[in-house]
């Protein structure tokens, strides 16, 4: 059997070594009734017939290297560079674990480190941590610890109705047990004025996504002020390609910034695995959840880089941790990390213009169809809403014929956009595709 | 050796990437939105290549050497599980195409939820969860929301053996429960009395780990279980030490009401340097409809709800929402591409390729603990399972501590074990070598445990200074947290 290398003169030595005859005399404690229970899993496959059988359950998918794709929604295609998966492919990364014993661990350690730093230039913000395991999560624990900041006290949370559906269904979830009241994403009429006009002395925090869920972006300036006035915290979820282009939540005052990695060079992989960012000021780092990795010297002086500030993790705190979290998603931060060290400064600018004029160009086109009218107003980054003539999933059954997967039937969560599609379009979009799936709904709508 | 920062190599211009011209009419930017500045680094592909390269070579890891990290099981990763998951008809499918577009990876998610039903006795199995201890909280709001759907709101209390990982605390703190800690016995079972003690109507249940963190598989585990369903409570298992068992005996027929399995350590996918892992949920029939979700569901029937192309011949899969869930916790479902490798591992060994897992991580644990158990001492001394807990603590060598130990083994060319836990165990040693490693490994492994046991009676220092031969010497953790540098500033 493969992965166990024990010969029969092996195993016969080690048992005598260690005083059996058998294997069960090792599992006496288990009680005698119970062991060695029948289990009716398939029969085992060699990897060269069960390498054919995944294939062809991975073929019975539409995937997109063979299906142009106008879905976004909170996982995004991107151009992921070779160089990426190669580099993150190394097994010295890849089948390492926590790097607890620092000496034999550096390339993991400065490899976060890097990470933390850029995700805090990204960001505008003082300190980021090693990741969460999603953006949605990373949103329930910038909750959590804010409900901590402000002492368990504070008992509300504004919330915009823009944020992720699942977002702020996963931040229900996590905060189930803690009697949190959740406000502002009772309704779609809850734009920003609206939003601080609910922010008062119980608020611990008001959560902004930008761009949101719609694609928009929101104007951030002066909100710090206004939340920070009653004394709450300002969480902002932010699109990490977004801010090649666009001004830092940090720039405007925020407390936490927090969104989904994914597009950092990680593949969409069905949802997951992926990462969540989580960046905060220097002064909250005592409040954060998460691993951290901190510079240092060695014996000799050398420069080093531990995990540290663990007072604040389970595995030293217990029930008095920040958060209970312990496995993160480091392989993915390391992704997110080489990256943007890739692409750097410009290309991440770059890329980020793509899917601006791509998107542009997607609204512009799809805007001159008969019957379909884009309804997103406001400044958007890769995303838009377009009210169609017939229902999204009548639509999108339609374009699969034409190889494509269309966007996102924003009626699965807002009852007001039946039949609005959420389309999006970037770098990975050309021209001609575009031309394509306008004529595409074009001819299925009609 | 050190390696300079990314941020510290390259220079002004540079990209490791090419990027096509705009192929379309260039939209007015918003000019009010616009950053100032991107402080990221500007490096070339091969200074980018070698940067990584060089950083990983400073890694300890399975593949470059032996790992018994205790708690961890640090198993061989197979590489055919990385080509699966890197399939194209895998990775790189969106989370809300239709669910007719996607049956391949229903399919699969389906599958594995059977085999883990299978593996374990559960009614049923979420996947969501993305790593231990998020299964583990999802386990704790389940019992919550059970107690709860019966109108029993005082039960808050969850039992808690003092050699339990520091994420079972923190699980139940977040969901708004208290911490009752209860005794080990003097052979490293739950204390019976002081659980019997403890068990009344305010209690909401009991995590047990089984085997325990002392690697210990408890011999009055009927009886736990049995006095905390006697007051009204349940039973959360941590699967983290499911290697030992599987094959061996199933948790739900040991009374356990909800467990969370690590496909990141049973199940050999990757740690990632801390992540990503999985760590699905598994629930009795009484506590199913509270599962996480969505998980996934089969149908025979040809015109189900996945739509008009799922036409052709076969069942059809969906996912829902199980119907008191405690809701979903995180985005999308679960970390997939994780799930694609458990799969794999599961269809490559079989039933009967799992039990000789298990076996021989048992019988190569035991292996290590007769070879070491007269030369450190050996709290408890039985027949271990996956692990066994050893303290570092040397008569003879009173100035030579767990630390020093570990770090002298780098210097042999291992990781070390799990050091300082359980708590219960004064300077640990926590030794988990799995059934991926041969008899030479282990046989080499004990005599360098030997060799140190000798050094640190006869030359202490030798061990207080090292490691000697690592990238690094020692690091100075006081100084990290003193003085926090958590970035690179310009």
């Amino acid at each position: 059997m493969p992965y166990v290398p024990h010969s029969d003169a092996d195993r016969a030595a080690m048992m005598k070594a260690v005083g059996i005859q058998k294997m069960d005399d090792l599992f006496q404690d288990v009680p005698a009734h119970l062991r060695y229970p029948k289990m009716d899993l398939p029969e085992p496959l060699s990897e060269m017939e069960l390498m054919a059988e995944l294939t062809a359950m991975s073929e019975r998918n539409a995937d997109l290297k063979h299906f142009m794709c106008f879905l976004g929604a909170g996982a995004y295609c991107h151009y992921i560079p070779s160089v990426v998966d190669q580099i993150v492919s190394r097994s010295e990364f890849y089948t390492a674990y926590t790097p607890y014993q620092a000496e034999i661990s550096q390339g993991t350690l400065q490899g976060i480190f890097e990470y933390q730093s850029m995700i805090c230039a990204l960001t505008g913000m003082d300190v980021a941590n090693a990741s969460h395991y999603d953006g949605a999560t990373a949103v329930a624990e910038a909750v959590v610890m804010a409900h901590n900041v402000s002492r368990k006290k504070r008992r509300k949370v504004v919330v915009s109705p823009f944020l992720h559906p699942e977002y702020r269904a996963t931040t229900r979830t996590y905060t189930q047990g803690l009697e949190l009241t959740i406000v502002g994403d009772e309704s779609v009429r809850n734009d920003l004025p609206a939003l601080l006009s609910m922010v008062d002395e119980d608020t611990m925090c008001l959560i902004v996504q930008t761009p949101n869920f719609l694609g928009e972006l929101e104007d951030l300036r002066g909100v710090a002020d206004r939340v920070h006035s009653k004394g709450a915290l300002l969480v902002v979820v932010a699109d990490p390609i977004s801010l090649g282009l666009f001004q830092p939540p940090g720039e405007h005052g925020a407390d936490i910034v927090v969104g989904e990695g994914q597009p950092l060079g990680n593949a969409i992989n069905f949802g997951g695995p992926s990462l969540g960012f989580f960046a905060t000021r220097e002064n909250l780092v005592h409040k954060m959840a998460g691993r951290l990795v901190g510079q240092t010297v060695d014996a000799e002086g050398r420069r080093g880089f531990v995990l540290t500030l663990s007072a604040r993790e389970q595995h030293i705190r217990r029930e008095k941790a920040t958060s209970n979290i312990c496995s993160n998603e480091a392989l993915n931060a390391l992704t997110a990390a080489v990256y943007m060290a890739a692409l750097g400064k410009c290309g991440l600018r770059r890329v980020a213009e793509l899917c601006y004029h791509k998107s542009h160009y997607a609204a512009h086109r799809i805007g001159r169809i008969p019957g379909f009218q884009v309804m997103t107003q406001k400044s958007f980054f890769k995303e838009f809403v377009v009210k169609c003539p017939v229902p999204v999933s009548d639509l999108n059954d339609g374009l699969l014929e034409w190889g494509i997967i269309g966007g996102y039937d924003l009626g699965r969560d807002y009852p007001e956009f039946t039949n609005h599609m959420l389309v999006c379009a970037t770098e990975t979009c050309t021209r001609e595709e575009i031309e394509y799936f306008a004529e595409a709904l074009q001819e299925v709508a009609g | 050796m050190t390696e300079p920062l990314i941020f510290e190599i390259g220079g002004p211009g540079r990209c490791a990437a090419s990027l096509p011209d705009p192929d379309v009419p260039l939209a007015e930017l918003p000019r009010d939105y616009l950053r100032d500045g991107l402080p990221l680094p500007e490096v070339g592909e091969l200074d980018l290549v070698r940067h990584y390269v060089r950083l990983s070579q400073l890694n300890h890891a399975v593949d470059t050497g032996f790992y018994p990290l205790g708690s961890c099981t640090m198993k061989y990763n197979p590489k055919m599980n990385e080509a699966a998951a890197r399939l194209p008809g895998f990775a790189h499918t969106h989370p809300y195409q239709d669910a007719c577009t996607v049956q391949g990876n229903l399919r699969l998610i389906y599958e594995l939820q059977e085999f883990l039903k299978d593996i374990t006795g559960f009614a049923a199995v979420s996947l969501q969860p993305a790593a231990g201890a998020h299964g583990e909280f999802a386990g704790v709001l389940m019992i919550r929301a059970y107690h709860q759907a019966r109108g029993d709101n005082k039960r808050t209390v969850m039992l808690i053996p003092d050699s339990a990982h520091g994420t079972n605390p923190a699980s139940t703190a977040m969901c708004g429960y208290t911490v009752t800690e209860i005794r080990s016995d003097s052979r490293g079972n739950v204390d019976l009395e002081d659980l019997k003690a403890h068990c009344n109507d305010d209690v909401a249940g009991i995590m047990l780990t089984n085997p325990n963190t002392l690697g210990l598989f408890d011999e009055h585990v009927l009886e736990v279980c049995e006095a905390v369903h006697g007051c009204g409570g349940l039973v959360y298992g941590d699967g983290a030490n499911l290697n030992a068992i599987i094959g061996i005996v199933k948790p739900l027929e040991l009374g356990f009401d909800v467990m969370h399995f690590n496909l990141h350590k049973t199940f050999s996918t990757p740690h990632g340097g801390g992540g990503p892992g999985s760590g699905p949920v598994g629930a009795s029939a009484a506590l199913a409809d509270f599962l996480p979700g969505p998980i996934a569901g089969m149908s025979e029937d040809s015109d189900c709800e996945s739509g008009a192309c799922c036409d052709d011949e076969g069942p059809c899969y969906s996912l829902h929402l199980p119907p008191k869930s405690v809701g979903r916790l995180k985005a999308f479902y679960g970390n997939f591409g994780v799930l694609v490798r458990a799969y794999a591992y599961i269809r490559n060994l079989g039933s009967k390729g799992l039990r000789k897992a298990a076996e021989h991580a048992v019988l190569n644990a035991n292996y290590l603990r007769v070879k070491l158990q007269d030369v450190y001492p050996l709290p408890y001394r039985r027949v271990c399972m996956h692990e066994f807990v050893l303290s570092g603590k040397l008569p003879d060598a009173p100035a030579v501590h767990t630390l020093d130990i570990a770090k002298r083994l780098m210097d042999f060319g291992y990781h070390p074990p799990t050091i300082y836990f359980p708590l219960i165990v004064p300077e640990a040693l926590m030794i988990e070598p799995t059934e991926t490693e041969s008899k030479e490994t282990l046989d080499a492994f004990a005599q360098a445990m030997i060799q140190i046991a000798e050094e640190a009676r006869a030359n202490p220092d030798l061990l207080h200074s090292a490691p000697h031969i690592t990238p690094l010497r020692r690091l100075d953790d006081v100084k990290a947290a003193r003085e926090p540098r958590l970035r690179w500033r310009p």
